[in-house]
């Protein structure tokens, strides 16, 4: 029943068809001991698949006889030879004609010690060695021969004393008990993998084999374009934004002066914000214009917010004290890359000062931008020297805090995050502050979510706003709830050119009301 | 915002309670400063053989300085949580003896104009509060002083020196003194070359170094008792054992010099045997009409308005409520006598940080309790969202490019010149890209003018994803304008890159084709109007050609010869070159470490508004 020798592999099916259709079942280690067992077993796969046979895989441990083993088994182990010649020579033999007729100096001197300890050859009194036995059992030989044919032993602890002799090694066997399956042929059929026009012009696929389809693997890779995460959470945060009527602030401005990043938000010349340290200054262009309308609707008379924040400043007004230090022009005139998007908040603020509503005082509003800002920061984990910064503002008249902390509540709530907490904070700019904090479950703590408050009346009133309009800001980073929603521990993963373009083509879509 | 690092024994022994670590660090929220760590629980430092007690590191908001040291900190939560009455700070003028005087020269102007003094009389420190007074003098340098530009402050032992003293401003070479700690005698000029690599005076030196003058105190025997803002006398040093403490601040900040005066006595008249007193200091300063007795501890008198900061709040308190509020804050208010609707509020000096009545609002509410005050509705008027044009028209083009099957990818704004010019074979003409000042690394050296190196930059890092690799961006670039105010100016554009073992030119043209039919701007060919093949890049209005875009052949060194176009937009009559497209010079690519060809597309999206 065994195969032609060394077939090639391609010829495997057609082998085992065969063979099977003469005995079932079979056993591959048997029938085709010459192939691999990886080779078999795609042979059987491939058979398999079309429902021809089935097979169950057999592990097994063969015992198999070691060099030395494989001679004993052929011409007996050495006390046996021993005997064998001592007991056909008459009267005995001297240690060198034993030899001699052994043929095997080394057979010879190993097999005399066992023989003697066996008592089968004893010395005559001669000092030839004579055999002492009438006859023997050379058992060895015997389970030897019994592990050579079956390549296991009845009893185990033979196998365990054959393998400390060091004359049986274990091997482990992979074979394939086979047999016929319910679409058994001779012949391979030619398997269709996908239904094709042709198929359908010609009536193939009536005939036709379909090869199973692989419900156990992906589909097929889409070539999908996609949107950054990042830019994905942006766009969440813009529907919350037009959901609750805010304009989107014009933020495409990256270059700002001192005047309206700081001076006009009532951040002193000496702030620590203003450092080199941490604000990007121009070399080129060198120095600002002082603040003027670019655009024929422009009304706002920009001389006097100047003279208003200077004034505010350096010797207070509107009821400020102010902070009393001799204010620099060269300083407000420096360009600056923006360090937040409030002095984009802050022109929006100062135009709409000038507008008119119905009751002839400037509307109430509701701005916002989702846009990009720099920090002069040592970069690390959680520092870039840019990042986006979420903004909102609400001017109205009459609004108080509790107003403002409902707004964040009712705001976060639509991204799933509920329970805020309000914590004093300090921000030159606004007074009230309020840093907003929420408790992360994840975490198990307090996080802080953003920051808000109610814009100084110092920087309000310069601009020619009313007392009694009162202005709403937050603001927080679009980095870092995206971070936290997916666990992203480096901001670095998140933007820049170093982003796995994996995780941007991965990423889910976002869903932030979903927790 | 600072951090301070206070006795957690200590502390809960001055507010008379224990607190788990849950309760101070409420407290410490509704207070509006924030317990950072409890170090417990922590394997602590062993200082001179001692295991450190445990501390609480607590941040303190940025402008609160009557809380930089653990007496501050101390007070303020005990007055806040009703134990403690505002202390009653009061100057007392010596027995019978004169009052310290500090004469300034003239010469001061040049260099530090401002002085002020006080003595801090038969004060007892121990160990820690010694400690907590030599560490608040250090955080007030780093953070109202700004390191010590706008003020610095000089203490000294009253017994070892003897007024009156005098403010000069001298020349390096007349001023001779052995620093603090230091036996050996030297001239300031040989003085700032022996603190040169001084880690930590070091970074002092250049406030004074380049002055004509440098500024010092001497006392009545010409004993240097300090040349600020660098070093005090080693004759005048301070101890534990120190009873009588002469302490004098000089600076450029007026305002701040006497912020600084006020912190320091307030917040360590405490230790002194009639706790709460200060011994004023004569400032005798003609010249600058600075001539006064410091420091001036009369707290500012203010008015508050009772609707105003009701309104605020969305509170309906009395004044006298609101007064009972401000007390826990430092505060003495009480209701005017002649107007119901005002407060009259006395603003200690150590809270120097109220400029304005929405500080006291802010404080009523901090004293109510923020997460007390009753909500309201935040919809008074009603207001119309509405989008950023140019944001519009953006997500327009991104979502059509993702569609199309390229990813989205946001690199930095910021780049390095060579990015941003060499490495894409082109030339800065000085007049294009915004350049900053005070870049920490060569990373960020200009505003980008193209969004060519970040699509690069990009692809460089992601070389093990599979090829293709389709990328685009939609965002902004910058360029200088010196018409206007900021003199500069933003553009919107798009760019994709193609990186692939083919060049992909025909998919970048492709996918110009596709965004361009999406922004409903139709494809020229010459039959259809096109003239010859120059072009005027002028923009011209010419209302008789049809509206489109057609591209032209172009020979630029950041592409590969042939294989390169500009794109030319005609919109309402006026045309302009919008951005270009082809295949990458392999000089280019060599320079972004790129193995492969790389076809790109950038174009201008604001043309389309």
């Amino acid at each position: 029943m065994s195969s032609s020798q060394n077939g090639p592999q391609g010829e495997l099916p057609s082998e085992i068809l065969l063979a099977l259709s003469k005995s079932e079942p079979i056993l591959s280690s048997e029938a085709f001991p010459l192939y691999k067992s990886a080779d078999a077993k795609s042979a059987l796969d491939r058979l398999g698949s079309r429902s021809m046979i089935t097979y169950e895989t057999i592990d097994r441990e063969d015992a198999i006889l070691e060099p030395e083993a494989v001679e004993i088994e052929a011409n007996g182990s050495h006390e046996a030879r021993v005997f064998e010649a001592l007991s056909k020579a008459l009267g005995g033999l001297t240690v060198q004609e034993l030899e001699k007729a052994v043929g095997d100096k080394n057979v010879a001197k190993l097999g005399q010690g066992k023989a003697f300890k066996s008592k089968w050859i004893a010395k005559g009194k001669d000092g030839k060695l004579v055999a002492s036995a009438d006859s023997i059992q050379d058992v060895t030989r015997e389970q030897l021969q019994i592990i050579s044919r079956t390549r296991t032993h009845p009893d185990p602890k033979v196998v365990t004393e054959l393998k400390k002799r060091k004359l049986v090694k274990m091997q482990k066997v992979i074979s394939y008990k086979i047999r016929k399956g319910p679409k058994f042929a001779l012949q391979m059929v030619k398997e269709e993998t996908d239904l094709t026009a042709d198929m359908l012009a010609s009536g193939a696929w009536k005939t036709a084999a379909f090869k199973p389809y692989n419900f156990k693997s992906l589909g097929a890779d889409q070539n999908a374009g996609a949107l950054h995460p990042l830019n994905k959470v942006r766009h969440e945060f813009r529907q919350i934004f037009f959901e609750m009527g805010f304009e989107e602030m014009p933020t495409n401005r990256f270059v700002e002066t001192g005047f309206w990043n700081f001076d006009a938000l009532f951040v002193p010349q000496q702030h620590p914000a203003r450092d080199l340290q941490d604000t990007f200054y121009i070399s080129d262009p060198k120095l600002a214009d002082k603040p003027h309308a670019e655009t024929e609707d422009d009304k706002a008379d920009y001389e006097a917010y100047w003279k208003n924040v200077q004034g505010v400043h350096e010797t207070g007004k509107y009821g400020s004290i102010g902070y009393r230090y001799p204010w620099a022009e060269e300083e407000s005139l420096r360009l600056v890359l923006r360090t937040h998007t409030t002095a984009i908040s802050t022109a929006m603020l100062h135009k709409l000062a000038s507008q008119k509503g119905p009751d002839g005082r400037p509307p109430p509003a509701r701005y916002f931008s989702i846009d990009r800002v720099f920090r002069n920061e040592t970069v690390d984990a959680t520092h870039l020297a840019e990042f986006h910064q979420v903004e909102g503002v609400i001017a109205d008249y009459g609004l108080s805090l509790g107003g403002l902390m409902e707004f964040m509540q009712i705001f976060f709530t639509k991204m799933g995050i509920e329970d805020l907490r309000f914590k004093p904070a300090y921000n030159p700019y606004t007074e009230p502050s309020m840093e907003i904090f929420s408790f992360h479950k994840g975490l198990n703590k307090l996080v802080e979510i953003g920051n808000s408050g109610m814009f100084r009346p110092e920087m309000l009133e310069s601009m020619g706003l009313p007392k009694d309009m009162r202005v709403f800001g937050w603001g927080l980073s679009l980095e870092r709830p995206t971070m936290i929603k997916y666990k992203v521990n480096n901001i670095r993963e998140l933007l820049g050119h170093k982003v796995d373009l994996a995780f941007i083509e991965r990423n889910p879509a976002v869903r932030l009301e979903k927790t | 915002m600072p951090t301070i690092s206070v006795d957690k024994a200590e502390l809960y022994k001055t507010l008379g309670q224990e607190y788990t670590t849950e309760e101070f660090e409420e407290l410490c929220f509704e207070f509006g400063i924030e317990l950072d760590e409890d170090t417990t629980n922590q394997e602590r430092p062993i200082v001179n053989g001692k295991q450190e007690a445990p501390q609480l590191k607590i941040e303190i908001p940025a402008n609160r300085y009557d809380m930089l040291c653990f007496e501050g900190i101390a007070l303020m939560l005990n007055i806040f949580r009703g134990k403690t009455p505002f202390p009653n700070y009061r100057l007392v003028e010596p027995k019978g003896g004169k009052m310290q005087t500090v004469t300034v020269t003239k010469d001061t102007l040049k260099v530090r104009p401002y002085v002020a003094g006080a003595i801090l009389r038969n004060i007892k420190f121990t160990q820690a509060s010694y400690d907590s007074f030599i560490s608040l003098q250090d955080k007030l340098h780093q953070n109202l002083a700004r390191q010590r530009t706008l003020v610095a402050i000089g203490t000294h032992d009253l017994d070892t020196i003897k007024g009156p003293f005098t403010y000069e401003a001298l020349p390096p070479k007349d001023i001779k003194f052995a620093p603090l700690n230091q036996t050996k005698e030297m001239d300031a000029e040989e003085l700032m070359q022996f603190y040169e690599n001084d880690k930590h005076l070091g970074k002092y030196l250049h406030i004074i170094r380049d002055k004509p003058v440098y500024p010092v105190i001497y006392d009545s025997q010409r004993i240097v008792c300090s040349m600020p803002p660098i070093i005090n006398g080693n004759h005048s040093k301070i101890s534990v054992n120190t009873t009588n403490i002469f302490i004098e601040m000089t600076g450029t900040d007026r305002t701040k010099l006497e912020v600084v005066n006020h912190i320091m006595v307030t917040m360590f008249s405490q230790y002194c045997a009639e706790p709460f007193t200060i011994e004023p200091v004569k400032i005798v300063s003609e010249h600058n009409g600075e001539s006064r007795i410091t420091p001036n501890l009369d707290p500012r008198e203010a008015t508050a308005e009772v609707d105003y900061i009701n309104n605020c709040c969305g509170l309906e308190e009395s004044p006298e409520q609101i007064c009972k509020l401000l007390a826990k804050m430092c505060y003495a208010a009480k209701p005017s006598t002649k107007d119901k609707n005002i407060i009259d509020v006395s603003i200690p000096v150590t809270r120097a940080d109220v400029l304005h009545q929405c500080d006291i609002m802010e404080d009523v509410a901090i004293g109510y309790g923020f997460n007390n005050l009753p909500r309201t509705s935040p919809n008074k008027a009603s207001t119309i969202a509405q989008p950023l044009m140019i944001n519009k028209l953006g997500d327009i083009v991104r979502m059509e490019a993702a569609m199309a099957g390229w990813s989205e990818v946001m690199p930095l704004i910021l780049c390095s010149h060579d990015e941003n010019f060499a490495w894409l074979n082109r030339k800065d003409d000085g007049k294009t890209a915004v350049k900053l000042a005070n870049p920490k690394t060569a990373e960020y050296q200009v505003v980008r003018t193209s969004l060519l190196p970040g699509l690069l930059k990009t692809i460089r890092e992601n070389k093990k994803h599979s090829v293709p690799i389709k990328l685009f961006e939609v965002s902004d670039v910058a360029f200088k304008d010196i018409s206007l105010e900021r003199k500069s100016r933003n553009e919107r554009h798009f760019a994709a890159a193609w990186y692939g073992k083919t060049s992909g030119f025909e998919i970048v043209h492709g996918l110009l084709d596709r965004v361009l039919l999406m922004l409903k701007t139709a494809f020229l060919t010459h039959e259809e109007g096109l003239e010859g093949k120059k072009l005027d890049y002028e923009v011209k209005e010419d209302p008789s050609k049809p509206d489109g875009y057609w591209i032209e052949e172009i020979d630029e060194p950041t592409f590969f010869a042939g294989h390169a176009a500009a794109i030319y937009l005609r919109l309402d009559g006026k045309q302009a070159r919008i951005g270009e497209f082809g295949i990458l010079h392999p000089t280019v690519l060599d320079k972004f470490e790129l193995r492969y060809p790389v076809s790109t597309l950038e174009i201008n999206l604001e043309v389309f508004l």
